[in-house]
């Protein structure tokens, strides 16, 4: 009995924490131990990982909303990224310089989500049961939408237009001089000369991620995962089901938006044309190996799962690039990106509560 | 020694744990040929582990097997899989349909065992071009039909079915499984709770079927909560209680009373009923129905105009399928009604349910698992949801009311009581609503109920699928919840006896209307020639 106990006690852990979930942190860690080895710099890899952590996070909170509201995994995201895009464009029209324009591009962007967002929700709500195929098909086309609409609307800052013409947005603008490292840069800390904390960047998803925890135990927060387990339960208790999933919609959708300015002002430019269109399928990923499923997700599954996640990815490509000695960092970018999308998705059903 | 003198079945030493928690505990029992053995037990008892085990299900194999020996005709046998079970002449019922709904009653009961006929195509392209030999599959079927001697037409649509026509269908695919190469004819079927859904005409020619089964020399292992059905058809009542054999005793003269009380290790009087008199003279009517129809599938409801007094228990009771079910979930708006529903002098709007609860009505829904339950949350989130949503309880209040925070002290305290009162058996009041049994989540059905404190509350089918023992207890609550706090309380059940212990009066629902309404000291005699549609020649007196 005394020597089951330890084992009982080590079963119950794998099966909180899910086993999936112990072998990529195993994984992880284990790259973290290589990396020294191959001659990548520890100090590096950590700081990429926590600004890469910093950068998707925002936009897998995104996925929480609808998962509660049992609209299933925000495949739409593109969505909400484009709203943002409009709030980043618009920002740079306006042309005020420095940190405040990433704050206007949040007050610009948040018509555009909320507008877009409603519609969405109106259409899932016709479409209960295939919300995921759905959602996926108005990401894509929205993006095509939009990548006639990035010629023809009226940008003239000639940060943002082509050269040659004077017209129509360029593929990607940099945030130089109005919003780059406007966070990162804020209260960030150098430990080493390499390893640099972007404490700004961290707050600000704190500060979202409390917003979303503290909503999901408001009267409306309780509503919205009551209406994700048993919509017909929450129908019988007198609530409007339609009204409760596209609030959630909304939601999700301005997550999204906001999300994808953190992005650009860690990463230095704003993608327009095709840049949304992949962007879903790693926020998705990130939540299910985070250990949410289709109908149910915690904050604690979008840290665990977007460290993870971007973890892998950052650090798959360094440590076996400097073990093999050939530039395939690219290669090998895709290859482990993709294969964790693709694991993730087959991991789907798998609950992990 | 001969074939006949082995028993059919035999299960020695049987014993079972899912992870340390014993669920079977040393179960011994032998079956003859065409012996009808009755098992009856509690929810959670460990009847259907004990059928699982017998079958081979896959949920045995994986929780680490089972302990003891399986014999049949005198041979140890191990299924690994309910097909194998099959092949040697064992059928099983099922408490849920496994029909498919757009085919014929014959095409399910012969169900991938079709005779075939040969055909050019075959030459061509071998065998998987043969076609259903039509003819041979009715007439299989037919036979299979006749030997449960039941009205059954066997080229019907099992979606246009009633349901007790569905069950036979299930019965008659088990009986139309003759020896053939692959496995040996029918021996033992199993029925689990096959009268649960049935109407009592329905119950008595199945179970007279079940009689002309077992003098053909097929054993029958019958399960039902039903305990006079027992009595009337079976030749031993084996009673189980905690996952052991309480009981094993001849059917003959034996009281229900008995196997209640063996079941559930303390007494319970089923038949015990306090007589009330409800003065209808001075309690005001509080609900009133005008002309409601509502399109409910299988219990449409056409024209009912009905009166409910404040403070009285009122029965609505008939036939399954003739509307009863209907007007609570017509009322509540949760399918399409129309007519006219006045509550308190204030008429109510139809067809949304948030106007229905915010008017103080409750409803326990007869469909626990699909209306009644959040299966995936807590016992906590259960019975707080509906009354945090609607009156705005378990709440806490910031910056002037825009922020409404969830009270999870004030939530625990609430469903700890309930649990507490109702006598719930769970872990704790965090565990997820699912993992309960039946009776347990009906409880948790109506502390939901309670916890809106309504003044008018629906219950439907209240005690449908749950054991003697949490029945009699769901019946008091309500009793009780009516004497103490006054709520006026509709009850719509199946089981008119379970109408009369509680009920003042009992309105008898047919072909969508109402067809009579009497006391509910009325004779049961009354009540059936009502449910069968012949008005009462006396007046009793009930219709107020």
């Amino acid at each position: 009995m005394n020597v089951g106990r330890p084992i009982e006690l080590g079963k119950g852990f794998v099966r909180s924490f899910g086993l999936p979930r112990i072998i990529i942190a195993l994984f992880l860690l284990s790259l973290f131990i290589l990396a020294p080895i191959a001659g990548v710099n520890v100090g590096t890899s950590f700081s990429d990982t926590l600004n890469r952590f910093g950068m998707n996070a925002i936009m897998v909170l995104a996925m929480v909303p609808m998962i509660h509201s049992g609209c299933g995994l925000n495949f739409g995201l593109p969505l909400g990224i484009i709203a943002g895009l409009l709030g980043a464009t618009i920002s740079l029209q306006v042309n005020i310089p420095g940190p405040a324009s990433f704050f206007l591009a949040i007050l610009f962007c948040t018509p555009f989500a909320l507008i877009l967002g409603w519609g969405y929700g109106q259409l899932l709500n016709r479409v209960k049961g295939g919300e995921m195929m759905i959602a996926t098909y108005v990401g894509f086309s929205s993006v095509a939408f939009m990548c006639i609409m990035w010629l023809l609307l009226p940008f003239n800052n000639p940060t943002m237009v082509w050269g040659y013409s004077g017209s129509g947005l360029r593929t990607t603008i940099s945030v130089e001089g109005y919003y780059l490292h406007a966070l990162n840069n804020f209260l960030s800390i150098r430990l080493t000369r390499h390893l640099v904390i972007p404490t700004g960047m961290l707050l600000f998803f704190a500060f979202f991620a409390f917003i979303i925890w503290a909503f999901l135990h408001t009267k409306t927060g309780t509503a919205m995962t009551a209406v994700g387990s048993n919509p017909v339960f929450a129908r019988a208790s007198g609530i409007n089901v339609d009204r409760i999933r596209t609030l959630s919609v909304v939601m999700s959708t301005w997550l999204g938006a906001v999300g994808i300015l953190v992005y650009q002002q860690s990463f230095g430019f704003i993608q327009l044309y095709m840049g949304p269109f992949y962007m879903a399928l790693p926020a998705v990923s990130a939540i299910l190996i985070g250990g949410a499923s289709v109908n149910k997700a915690s904050i604690l599954n979008v840290v665990i799962g977007t460290f993870l996640f971007q973890g892998i990815v950052t650090m798959t490509p360094s440590v076996m690039n400097s073990m093999i000695h050939t530039d395939m960092s690219e290669v090998i970018r895709i290859v482990v990106s993709n294969g964790m999308i693709l694991y993730a998705l087959t991991r789907k059903t798998e609950a992990v509560r | 020694m001969s074939v006949h003198d082995v028993p059919l079945l035999e299960m020695k030493h049987i014993s079972k744990d899912f992870f340390g928690n014993q669920v079977l505990n040393d179960i011994n029992f032998s079956l003859k040929r065409g012996e009808i053995l009755g098992l009856v037990g509690e929810n959670g008892a460990g009847k259907s582990t004990l059928m699982k085990i017998l079958f081979g299900m896959d949920e045995i194999h994986q929780t680490g097997g089972y302990g003891g020996d399986v014999l049949i005709e005198g041979t140890k046998v191990s299924f690994a899989s309910p097909s194998d079970a099959l092949a040697r002449g064992i059928g099983m019922v099922h408490q849920e349909f496994s029909l498919l709904p757009d085919f014929t009653a014959t095409e399910n009961i012969m169900l991938n065992r079709e005779p075939l006929t040969y055909t050019w195509l075959s030459e061509v392209f071998g065998p998987r071009m043969n076609v259903l030999n039509r003819k041979e599959m009715d007439a299989i079927a037919k036979a299979a039909i006749g030997r449960l001697n039941v009205k059954l037409d066997h080229q019907m649509l099992v979606s246009e079915m009633p349901v007790g026509h569905k069950q036979f269908t299930e019965i008659a695919r088990e009986l139309s499984k003759e020896a053939s190469e692959t496995s040996e004819g029918i021996k033992l079927l199993v029925l689990d709770e096959p009268t649960a859904v049935l109407s009592e005409q329905e119950a008595d020619s199945l179970l007279s079927s079940i009689k002309r089964l077992s003098e053909a020399g097929i054993a029958i292992i019958f399960i039902t909560h039903r305990l006079q059905e027992i009595i009337d058809v079976c030749d031993t009542i084996m009673v189980m209680r905690d996952g052991m054999i309480i009981k094993t005793v001849p059917a003959q003269g034996v009281a229900v009373t008995d196997i209640a009380h063996w079941m559930v290790g303390r007494q319970v009087d089923t038949s015990k009923r306090e007589v009330r008199t409800f003065d209808y003279g001075s309690s005001p009517v509080i609900l009133s129905l005008q002309n409601l129809w509502v399109n409910m599938p299988g219990e449409t409801v056409r024209d009912v105009t009905l009166d409910v007094h404040k403070g009285e228990i009122l029965g609505i009771g008939g036939m399954a399928g003739q509307g009863k079910l209907g007007i609570p979930n017509g009322a509540m708006g949760l399918f399409p009604a129309g007519g006219t529903v006045t509550f308190e002098g204030q008429q109510i709007m139809l067809n949304n349910p948030r106007n229905f609860l915010d008017a103080g009505m409750a409803f326990v829904s007869e469909d626990r698992r699909g209306v009644g339950l959040l299966l995936d949350e807590s016992l906590e989130w259960n019975v707080a949801f509906t009354a945090m949503q609607v009156q705005e309880k378990f709440l806490k209040k910031y910056l002037g009311g825009l922020i409404q925070w969830r009270d999870q002290q004030q939530i625990e305290e609430e469903t700890a009581s309930y649990v507490k009162q109702l006598e719930i058996r769970c872990v704790s009041t965090k565990q997820k609503a699912k993992e309960l049994s039946g009776g347990n989540q009906q409880k948790v059905c109506l502390a939901k109920a309670f916890a809106v404190n309504p003044k008018l509350l629906f219950v439907s089918e209240p005690t449908r699928g749950i054991d003697v023992g949490a029945k009699a207890l769901v019946l008091k609550a309500l009793r009780t919840y009516n004497e103490e706090s006054g709520t006026t309380i509709v009850m719509i059940s199946s089981e008119l006896e379970e109408l009369r212990s509680i009920c003042d009066r009992i309105a008898i629902i047919s072909d969508g209307k109402v067809f009579g309404t009497l006391p509910a000291t009325a004779p049961s005699a009354e009540f059936g020639l009502l449910m069968v549609g012949q008005a009462s020649t006396q007046d009793w007196g009930g219709a107020v």
